[in-house]
């Protein structure tokens, strides 16, 4: 069997994998358009703060984890994928048949569309390349703006602050992490970024990026919405990532926002399938589809992925966990599923606003469906095994109504 | 044969011995908070649970860490994380239905139960053998791995946790 | 060395919160804990200090083996000077915040002054500060201990607070841990109450570590260990029972000091023993004992966990007390029951549910009860000054009525708070008090053990036998049996036990340990811990230094040899039934050869020869 798996992120190496583990005779070919071994994304920070090398970042340290699998990778991008013929083109030319393939090609950083946002000292915060330029630029005593308090600009903030440069962020939102945290956490998120020198400008917008008017400034002049102009030697964006889908285009593959699965993360052509970021995949809280760009999400769908792949559609998709754990400048936050609630639902909220404690549970009857949470780290993981298991926690909801933090009592009650 | 800690919560007086053993033999101090293995208290129904990481198969810590830094000792069967590779990013502590990895703030790395490479402390510190470490299909522990299993591979099976 | 070397001063008066490093010469003299509190109680107040003013302290403190995995090392003590004996206060409590303390990076708090608002006092490791209680004051430990673990968001703070008795100025009143561990005796959450302060809550994450000699410490650890588990008391009887096992042996040899210390047998000892707290009710077919429960670090577990008969007058229509919680121990059974007449177990249970709730001391509480009981029988007490309550013995209406109202300070539970010697004063029958310097007796009968009543007399926190527990020689042959009924050669055994116990107080160990252990299997592990020079023999040393120091306060904060003995009953009124028969404590006789062998003068002074050569006097 011919296996073709596009992409080299966490999704396409979890699946080339496990396809391996099922079947000891397949030839599995794992192509990327990047020159370089398969990384990590979520170790960038870590990269960026210096506290590994770029071989730190790497999916798999071992330099012969592929080939003593068995593995042939191919650095090189893939122009084309042609369903009728089982084969994709590659840049150079190169056609590769396959029986199965898998498409995991990730997601790519997105950029607003305003003047200067092509200038040299203007970076995105997502690949290996970014953050060499991001280190090489981000130096002491340098001020820098960043555009976008999600994910992606609060895990790199401490890296940043670290590098002693002066940090202003811009976020559209009203508040710090809109998509992982309601207004209550957001703002203290904010207040604690605030008292760690980050100035944040909320409900701001960077309109245009200029060079400086002379040579005695610095270098880029941001210019915002509401409010003066701000000087920069570099601007990181981080506002947002889409789908690797172009190469799609022309091809008979369907896609919307990601590429269409069904439960078995299979695409509207039989033999071809798709995973992680690329894939518009099924909601596990809501039964919606869409892209969560999640690493949890990528690997759980590379793992399904290719056991279907191998055996058959033998194994249901019910969904993934939309879930965060986010560490910003040493205060960590999680949201799980549904924590902005649910109609109908019942929620339980403890908040201590001085020491940056806050937890809200929300509940869906007696199951528990969503949390979000500041400060709490410790055994969190049950969160999603109470959310995944549906589990009916019975005389334990009304005692996590009284006091949400004995999460883990009710979790091994459960059992 | 490999082997497995067993836990019969019936046993335990909640002494925290376990506790102990674990973080003296993992951090040099006696520092429950430190702990692999977690005794919980219930105490309205007199019962107290101690609690680790049960090694499942096809470990969601391992599979969800983006940088290898969690490996399979092929002796004992534990997942063992490599501090030298764990950035400390902790998407291994949510993807861990079972929450039995940890985030050690002052590391900056995570913890879990490895088992002591084969001669696991907690079990050599209980005094009332409500844990113990013996061969591994005497353990009993079938139904929290098959919920393991089930989470894992999102298979056609309804989760079992009633 | 496991001392982790800082203490907090909390000055409650200004909000001052410093550090100091412990006293590097004290803790080689007083060990730790009880010792090395006392001593800077002793330096840091006037011992005739009035002990519910500003200038009384108040100190929490753990020994170097505390949060460490010598077994029960979980111990910590409150020293102050107590209000129900205007002595030396030394009440030692388990359950899990003194290894907290001690992971937090704190050997010692030492309270001072008194807040003008009421607080409590958060610690997380370095983090220490006193925040506003307005929201618990007024409350129960229970409901304190629940809202601070939700205001916190944290199920595993730690936290030791007092309940409205103490607030309320009940002489009696602990200071409850874990939400039934106390440090009990002598009043000490009274005086925690009177300086504002409501509770402690502690979270640390530090660890305890810096031991001497690691090698040495857990193979000594780990025989140390194994002992208590091959002994018969520690290994077997303490789990399967608790201290409760007591219950049946001390019955039949004649020492269960019942109906107010009148007799001392019960008919009714079985049905409130150890034993029977196994048994399925008849009631609801479950015993009244769910599981038995260890302190920090302690492989003996001798802590009772228990429910009630959800059907049980105490209880009807209070689901709140359905649950479990922690259970009768022996000495609160035999003052709740034994004393008072009552065998009703569940009765017992829900009073010491009370007393846990609301943070008071269930001995001295069941003592009064009892003394009130005869003052109402030979109507010393009407029914008005009862406010309606019969107070007769048997009665566990009387008992659960009363524990009701002294934890809401309301009625006659105003004096009942008083505790027995005032309460007696009160109406007019002192001699009806069974106390030492103002404190009751727990539950071995001075006249059927006699050593015991020795230790009684010369304890230095008043009537006690956590401070000299000859019991273990005179009743259960530990570590060689003596004849309980002969004075004979008691007062060199009480002066060993006094000795020994304020060495095992001071090391952060529990004193049930030396059911199994003697020195020799407690000093390896402090010498592994702390280093060698603690020796059996210097141990012996430290703990008649701690001994002579307590004396010395005492006699500073006015006490007299004239204060050294038993209330008229038990030397006069002799044992009607059971071995003892006939009998009357020799108390006086003892006491000649016993400030003799300490080195006292006749008038129970320390001489200045023995002052000298413990060090206490330059």
């Amino acid at each position: 069997m011919q296996y073709i798996i596009v992409g080299a992120g966490p999704s396409g190496v979890i699946a080339c994998e496990t396809i391996r583990k099922l079947n000891q005779s397949a030839q599995i070919t794992l192509i990327t358009g990047q020159s370089e071994p398969p990384y990590s994304r979520m170790a960038i920070p870590y990269f960026l703060e210096e506290k590994i090398t770029e071989s730190g970042t790497h999916l798999r340290h071992n330099s012969e984890h592929f080939s003593s699998l068995g593995i042939i990778v191919i650095n090189e991008k893939v122009n084309a994928i042609e369903t009728s013929k089982n084969f994709v083109r590659l840049a150079d030319g190169t056609e590769l048949g396959y029986e199965k393939l898998l498409l995991a090609t990730g997601a790519q950083a997105v950029s607003p569309p305003i003047d200067g946002i092509h200038l040299d000292n203007v970076h995105n915060c997502w690949t290996l390349e970014d953050a060499r330029n991001i280190a090489s630029k981000a130096v002491a005593g340098s001020s820098v703006v960043l555009m976008g308090a999600g994910f992606i600009g609060c895990i790199i903030l401490e890296s940043l602050l670290k590098r002693g440069v002066n940090l202003t962020i811009v976020e559209m939102g009203d508040r710090m992490v809109p998509r992982m945290m309601d207004d209550t956490a957001g703002g203290l998120l904010k207040s604690w970024c605030e008292s760690k020198g980050v100035r944040i400008l909320t409900s701001e917008q960077v309109t245009s990026i200029n060079d400086a008017d002379s040579s005695d400034q610095k270098p880029l002049k941001v210019n915002l919405k509401n409010s003066p102009a701000l000087p920069a030697d570099l601007v990181i964006c981080a506002t947002g990532v889409k789908s690797n889908i172009d190469f799609l285009k022309g091809s008979d593959i369907a896609f919307d926002q990601g590429i269409i699965v069904n439960e078995f993360l299979q695409t509207n052509i039989d033999n071809v399938y798709a995973s992680g970021d690329v894939a518009q995949g099924l909601d596990f809280s809501d039964q919606s589809w869409h892209v969560q760009a999640i690493q949890p999400t990528a690997v759980e769908h590379g793992r399904i992925a290719a056991i279907n792949m191998v055996q058959n559609n033998s194994c249901k998709h019910h969904g993934s966990i939309n879930m965060n754990i986010l560490d910003t400048m040493g205060l960590i936050s999680t949201s799980f599923g549904q924590w902005m609630g649910i109609e109908g639902g019942q929620e339980s909220i403890l908040l201590d606003k001085k020491n940056f404690r806050y937890l809200n549970l929300q509940f869906k009857e007696d199951c528990l469906v969503g949390i979000s949470s500041l400060g709490h780290t410790q055994n969190i993981g049950v969160v999603r095994g109470l959310i995944r298991g549906k589990v009916k926690l019975g005389a334990w909801k009304e005692r996590l109504m009284k006091d949400p933090s004995r999460l883990m009592e009710a979790y091994l009650a459960s059992l | 044969m490999e082997k497995s800690l067993v836990i019969n919560p019936d046993n335990c007086t909640g002494c925290l011995q376990c506790e102990m053993a674990c973080s003296y033999e993992n951090e040099g101090v006696f520092n429950p908070s430190k702990s692999r293995i977690k005794v919980f208290t219930f105490h309205q129904e007199g019962r107290f649970v101690p609690y680790t990481c049960t090694q499942c198969a096809d470990a969601w810590c391992q599979q969800a860490c983006p940088v290898d830094a969690i490996s399979l000792n092929l002796v004992t069967g534990a997942k063992e994380v490599n501090e030298s590779s764990c950035v400390g990013c902790k998407v291994c502590t949510i993807s861990c239905p079972f929450g039995t990895i940890n985030y050690n703030q002052s590391s900056g790395k995570v913890i879990k139960c490895d088992l002591c490479g084969g001669d696991p402390k907690c079990a050599s510190a209980c005094p009332t053998q409500a844990i113990s470490y013996v061969d591994a299909d005497q353990t009993g522990l079938d139904k929290m791995r098959k919920w393991a299993t089930e989470t894992d591979h999102a298979s056609t099976n309804t989760p079992a946790n009633a | 060395m496991s001392w982790t070397g800082k203490l907090l001063r909390i000055n409650l008066t200004s909000g001052e919160i410093t550090t100091e490093a412990l006293n590097d010469q004290w803790k080689k003299d007083y060990l730790g804990s009880r010792g090395l509190a006392t001593k800077y109680l002793s330096e840091e107040i006037d011992p005739a200090c009035d002990p519910l003013s500003i200038e009384n302290k108040m100190i929490m403190a753990t020994g170097p083996l505390t949060g460490t995995m010598a077994a029960t090392g979980g111990r910590y003590v409150v020293v102050t000077k107590g209000p129900l004996t205007n002595c030396i206060a030394c009440s030692n409590s388990g359950g899990f915040i003194g290894a907290e303390m001690k992971s937090a990076g704190w050997d010692m708090i030492i309270f001072e002054g008194k807040s003008p608002e009421p607080v409590y006092l958060y610690i997380e490791n370095d983090k220490v500060e006193l925040l506003p209680a307005d929201e618990i004051w007024g409350t129960s430990v229970w409901n304190t201990d629940e809202w601070l673990h939700n205001k916190h968001q944290d199920p595993l703070l730690r936290i030791a607070a007092v309940g409205r008795p103490a607030e309320n100025g009940c002489l009696y009143a602990g200071i409850v841990n874990d939400l039934h561990r106390a440090a009990g005796r002598s009043g000490v959450g009274t005086v925690m109450a009177s300086k504002n302060l409501k509770a402690v809550a502690i979270r640390g994450t530090l660890g305890v570590g810096n031991l001497t000699d690691p090698e040495a410490f857990m193979k000594a650890v780990n025989e140390g260990k194994a002992v208590l588990a091959d002994n018969p008391v520690t290994g077997q009887g303490l789990p399967a029972y608790g201290t409760q096992v007591l219950m049946n042996v001390i019955n039949e040899i004649g020492a269960l000091p019942t109906n107010n210390m009148k007799d001392v047998q019960f008919d009714g000892a079985h049905a409130i023993s150890g034993e029977a707290m196994s048994e399925p009710r008849k009631s609801d077919g479950r015993p009244n004992l769910t599981t038995n429960a260890a302190c920090f670090g302690c492989t003996i577990a001798c802590g009772r966990i228990s429910t009630i008969d959800q059907g049980h007058f105490s209880v009807k229509n209070k689901a709140k007390y359905w649950g479990n919680s922690g259970g009768l121990e022996y000495e609160a059974a035999w003052a709740l029951g034994a004393d008072n007449g009552v065998d009703d177990l569940d009765a017992l249970t829900y009073v010491n549910f009370i007393c846990n709730e609301d943070g008071f001391d269930p001995i001295t509480f069941g003592a009064t009860v009892a003394a009130a009981m005869e003052m109402f029988e030979a109507g010393d007490l009407t029914l008005e000054q009862t406010g309606g309550i019969e107070f007769k013995f048997g009665s566990a209406e009387a008992l659960t009525q009363s524990v009701e109202l002294v934890a809401l300070g309301e009625g006659f539970g105003q004096d009942l708070a008083l505790g027995s010697k005032r309460l007696c004063e009160k109406y007019g029958r002192p001699e009806l008090s069974m106390t030492v310097k103002g404190q009751e007796f727990p539950a071995y009968d001075p006249r059927g053990i006699q050593g015991i009543g020795l230790n009684y007399a010369t304890s230095n926190r008043g009537a006690c036998h956590v401070r000299g527990y000859t019991v273990a020689s005179e009743v259960l042959g530990i570590p060689e049996k003596t004849d309980p009924l002969t004075a004979d050669g008691k007062p060199g055994l009480v002066k060993a036990f006094q000795d020994i116990t304020a060495s095992v107080d001071s090391s952060g160990l529990c004193l049930f340990t030396t059911f199994a252990w003697s020195l020799e299997n407690i000093a390896p592990q402090l010498q592994g811990a702390c280093g060698n020079e603690w020796t059996v023999d210097y141990l012996l040393e430290v703990g008649e230094r701690i001994w002579n120091m307590e004396r010395e306060f005492n006699l500073k904060a006015g006490i007299t040899s004239a204060d050294d003995t038993l209330p008229p009953r038990l030397r006069e009124e002799a044992a009607k039934t059971g071995p003892a028969k006939g009998m009357v404590s020799q108390v006086e006789a003892m006491m000649p050869e016993y400030y003799q062998l300490r080195g006292w003068s006749e008038d129970g002074k320390p001489t200045d020869a023995t002052l000298i050569r413990l060090g206490l006097k330059g």
